[in-house]
């Protein structure tokens, strides 16, 4: 039952923000990548803000998989950095902290569009 | 139905629109809740069952981010991504599968320009905004937060 819950805040939260991407796009014409940049942007100040953590507490992957939720591990990331390293950790902390990711987007999205045969139109 | 023909031109173009662009947006909304939400249970379910693993919460959280992006590659490599988009808009790009997609898709299209400026460049065509924007507001945060501290 307790899973059941966890899944359905998930659920809830993920679409929520999605649906306010979807919102943007229809009503203010504004590309998928302004989008994006948006969202990552977004997450970021409310994380620094201290608004995004709580969203996070809740909806968990909800709100750590759109791409918001990469801009609070930067957030995040930095914050902690600055905690443990000082002035330094302003240039380590984010990207420290999104490693994975990155890395994850650049090999895989490297090896997927090696494999993949290009679409004739 | 009949009063429509007595409809001036104002009304009646209000009238269209009330009809034909609401319905539109709303199933659009419908679907990227969905989706989206869809996606972000998936990454949960990931989440948890590395966490059953004995994996510790973050080490958990960014195993998911990789599976995630290895599935949104996958998916668009095979051509199913951009099926899903189709539909679900908002719901396929927001989650970290649509940015692993915009990694992938323009890449993919670009690879007959050359293996260097073709695919290598092209797959950054908006991801790299992405981290620029990122990456920049990152920093710009840690400072804002370094002089806060200072002052603390």
């Amino acid at each position: 039952m307790d899973m059941c819950m966890e899944l359905f805040k998930v659920f809830i939260t993920g679409g929520i923000i999605c649906s306010i991407g979807q919102i943007l796009i229809d009503k203010t014409k504004l590309t998928p990548a302004r989008i994006l940049v948006i969202f990552v942007t977004m997450g970021v100040i409310l994380t620094f803000l201290g608004i995004y953590g709580p969203i996070v507490e809740f909806g968990k992957a909800g709100a750590t998989v759109p791409i918001s939720g990469f801009g609070y591990s930067l957030g995040k990331g930095v914050m902690e950095a600055v905690d443990t390293m000082g002035f330094l950790g302003i240039f380590v902390g984010g990207v420290k902290s999104c490693a994975a990711g990155i890395a994850a987007a650049v090999v895989f999205g490297f090896l997927a569009s090696l494999f993949a045969k290009p679409t004739i139109k | 139905m009949n009063s429509n023909i007595n409809m001036s031109n104002e009304e009646y173009s209000t009238y269209v629109e009330s009809k034909a662009k609401k319905s539109p947006i709303f199933k659009n909304i419908v679907w990227a809740f969905l989706v989206g939400g869809l996606i972000c249970t998936i990454g949960q379910l990931i989440t948890n069952l590395f966490l059953s693993w004995g994996f510790s919460k973050d080490d958990a959280t960014m195993v998911c981010t990789i599976s995630l992006i290895f599935l949104g590659a996958f998916l668009t490599a095979i051509n199913v991504y951009s099926k899903i988009g189709q539909h679900a808009g908002a719901g396929s790009i927001i989650p970290i599968t649509g940015f692993s997609n915009s990694v992938v898709a323009p890449a993919i299209e670009f690879k007959t320009e050359g293996y260097v400026l073709g695919l290598g460049a092209n797959m950054f065509k908006i991801a790299g905004p992405v981290l620029v924007y990122g990456i920049t507001s990152s920093v710009f945060v840690g400072l804002i937060y370094w002089i806060i501290k200072l002052f603390m």
